[in-house]
């Protein structure tokens, strides 16, 4: 699943970032970000206009990704142990 | 420079606070200039130790990663690596880490520490850290970075006391230097994550009143009514505000003026002290206020980070137009003055989408062009009620800056769907936590951009205005001359040889003057206007006498053309200087020549078919 798909509110995590091309630095930027495999994410919020951007929780931070950006995201939804 | 001056390079994630720890070490001793050749901001200061020892502070872009996305994280690299030219490597490196976000910002700690060369990392925000209950084991945390630690509280005073201990005194042995490879980039991420199993407890991720905020201000509907609430304010506050004391100033100047003409027999050099010199310093110090009222909000909305919540907002609409989210913030300063805004785009780290904004600012209608619209509106608009509430004036003001923000859009438009390079250009904005803004950083960010406001306008304009006074008064008329004494100037010769290029847009002669000191900076349009209608005439309110001279299709074409003419040359120089590029200079004066020019043609032949 990719975390643009990834419904407001629903906790889940990281399963790694997808270049979108060769040598993709949104992709690089997001790994240095935090986005790495294990890493719990939620969508806070997600723009007015159409959904654009989403708000993402990891960890502290909140960052605001375009669609565009958070499709290269993939996640998984884990049940809580 | 002293051989016992210490080398300080500040750097750290964007949003760590580090500005907040530069002011408090540095105070008002700043430096503010650029790095040779690019367009980052290089920020330097410096304090005395308790030792006596000088510490030489330099404040570096913030950056999340090495892997540089942007000119100034490219900077911050290159001078931590020490192979930036012309700045040497530093002493020592202090990286500035929020307690808050650790598992952010740690990982960059650690990209700093392989560098090896001497860290000492500040964890900063300490008094909301522990707020939150967040418990850090700072022996443990020490020990497993290998760094030497210190708390900082960069917004309290005396709360840098402990990082100045620190880094009075030995400076620590730096990390052995370590190569930089994906696979060790990727091992960054599980050592954060060790670091901070083992020495931080946190009892909750993001702190309650982030999140209560949030949810209003970021709400699809109660979050714009929220922003177009505060915009509205802003901009009512920056004219009850500025407004007066713009007239006062304007007001004292004029009267220093007369009193300093009282003590000097009449002539051109009494001419020159009063309509040159005072006029001059009263447009420009007069201009202030307002500019002050608009920075005053600006940075009180940035501090408190609810200006990134705004690009969140704002960025689906402004990306349809080819902007980012980012853009909106100096544009939103352009309406103050496009230098500023100019300036502002540097939070824009892309430099396709900062350029698109640098292209479209001067769109905005600064409040420059503010005294031609209310001359020229309060001579030819009258002032009736439309639809029974709205004055005629007030909707005619409100149309023209509709006129320019709808033309920004359409630029943005066009500009993106004929520009070469199409790719994807990212958002990935960080919402920081609220913050309740210092008065210092407030103070101390008002002044820089009020200085560099200041330094950029004052030559030009009284430069500009004691021009124009000589080319209107100089040559004299021939003795036995009966028209007003201006036409004989040169400035009637230049007037009248414009006035073939603007005459299809209907201005005469003495617009077309008025116009070649408007490009120096545009309300000077004004007092050139009053030069040219009555240093020659008998003085009876410049609005009554424009009023007998043009015609209503002409004050429309005018009031047309302001709305989208070329930009003053000031901001042209702040183009070229924050591009670096003339040719940057050359597209932003020819399209909004053209612009100008055919939006004036068609208002002005549409005005005058119906009048």
């Amino acid at each position: 699943m990719r975390l643009s798909e990834l419904p407001k509110g629903s906790p889940a995590v990281v399963d790694g970032v997808d270049d979108a091309h060769a040598a993709d630095p949104i992709a690089q930027r997001l790994r240095d970000l935090g986005f790495v495999d294990g890493e719990p994410v939620r969508v806070v919020a997600i723009g007015p206009m159409g959904g654009d951007p989403v708000l993402i929780q990891i960890g502290s931070t909140r960052f605001a990704l375009r669609r565009a950006e958070a499709a290269r995201v993939n996640v998984r939804i884990e049940v809580a142990a | 420079m002293s051989a016992s001056t210490l080398k300080i390079a500040l750097v750290g994630n964007p949003n760590c606070g580090k500005t907040a720890l530069f002011n408090q070490l540095t105070g008002g001793r700043q430096k503010v200039a650029n790095y040779a050749g690019v367009t980052v901001e290089r920020k330097e200061g410096r304090f005395t130790a308790p030792s006596g020892r000088v510490l030489q502070l330099l404040d570096l872009p913030g950056t999340y990663s090495f892997e540089a996305n942007s000119p100034d994280e490219q900077i911050t690299r290159d001078v931590c690596a020490g192979t930036y030219p012309g700045e040497a490597p530093p002493d020592l490196i202090v990286c500035v880490a929020d307690a808050t976000n650790l598992r952010l910002h740690l990982r960059f700690v650690l990209e700093v520490k392989r560098l090896g060369r001497p860290v000492v990392l500040a964890l900063n925000m300490m008094d909301t850290a522990r707020q939150r209950g967040i418990v850090i084991d700072m022996p443990q945390l020490q020990e497993r970075l290998g760094l030497p630690v210190v708390e900082t509280i960069a917004v309290k005073r005396g709360g840098a006391k402990a990082l100045i201990e620190r880094v009075d005194g030995e400076v620590p042995t730096a990390a052995p230097a370590q190569t930089d490879d994906a696979a060790s980039r990727a091992d960054l991420h599980a050592q954060v994550r060790e670091l901070l199993a083992a020495t931080v407890t946190m009892p909750r991720a993001t702190a309650v009143i982030d999140d209560a905020l949030d949810r209003w201000t970021l709400h699809p509907v109660f979050g714009l009514m929220i922003l177009a609430v505060v915009m509205f304010l802003v901009f009512q506050a920056v004219y009850s505000l500025g407004k007066p004391m713009t007239d006062l100033i304007g007001d004292g100047f004029g009267w220093m003026g007369e009193r300093a003409a009282a003590l000097m027999p009449a002539g051109p050099l009494q001419s020159l002290v009063t309509d040159g010199l005072f006029g001059g310093i009263g447009t420009v110090l007069g201009f202030l206020p307002e500019i002050l009222a608009l920075f005053l909000f600006i940075i009180v909305l940035e501090e408190s980070g609810y200006l990134p919540r705004a690009a969140f907002l704002l960025d689906r609409l402004m990306l349809s137009v080819g902007l980012t989210g980012r853009s909106f913030i100096p544009l939103l300063s352009s309406f103050a003055c496009a230098i500023p805004g100019i300036m502002g785009t540097r939070s824009i780290q892309d430099p396709r989408d900062r350029l698109a904004t640098i292209l479209i600012a001067p769109l905005m209608t600064c409040s420059a062009r503010l005294p031609v619209y209310a001359l020229l509106i309060g001579a030819f608009i009258p002032t009736r009620r439309v639809f029974g509430v709205f004055n005629l004036q007030g909707v005619v003001l409100f149309a023209l800056y509709l006129a320019g923000i709808l033309g920004a859009m359409a630029v943005g438009w066009v500009m993106k769907h004929i520009r070469r390079d199409k790719s994807e250009h990212a958002l990935l904005m960080e919402l920081p936590s609220y913050r309740l803004p210092k008065v210092r950083d407030v103070a101390i960010g008002l002044y820089e951009r009020g200085a560099i406001f200041m330094k950029r306008l004052t030559g030009v304009i009284l430069g500009l205005t004691i021009l124009m006074w000589f080319i209107s008064t100089f040559p004299s008329p021939p003795a036995g001359a009966t028209g007003p004494a201006i036409e004989y100037s040169f400035a009637g010769y230049i007037g009248r040889a414009l006035q073939y290029v603007f005459a299809p847009i209907g201005f005469n002669w003495q617009i077309s003057l008025a116009l070649i000191p408007a490009f120096a900076a545009r309300e000077t349009a004004v007092a050139a206007l009053a030069t040219v209608y009555l240093v020659g005439g008998e003085a009876s309110g410049l609005g009554q006498a424009l009023a007998g001279q043009i015609s209503l299709a002409s004050a429309l074409s005018l009031l047309v053309w302001f709305a989208y003419a070329p930009q003053c040359m000031s901001t042209l120089a702040v183009i070229r200087r924050e591009t670096d590029s003339w040719r940057n200079v050359a597209i932003s004066f020819g399209y909004m020549f053209v612009l100008a020019y055919a939006a004036s043609f068609v208002v002005y032949q549409v005005a005058r078919a119906l009048t």
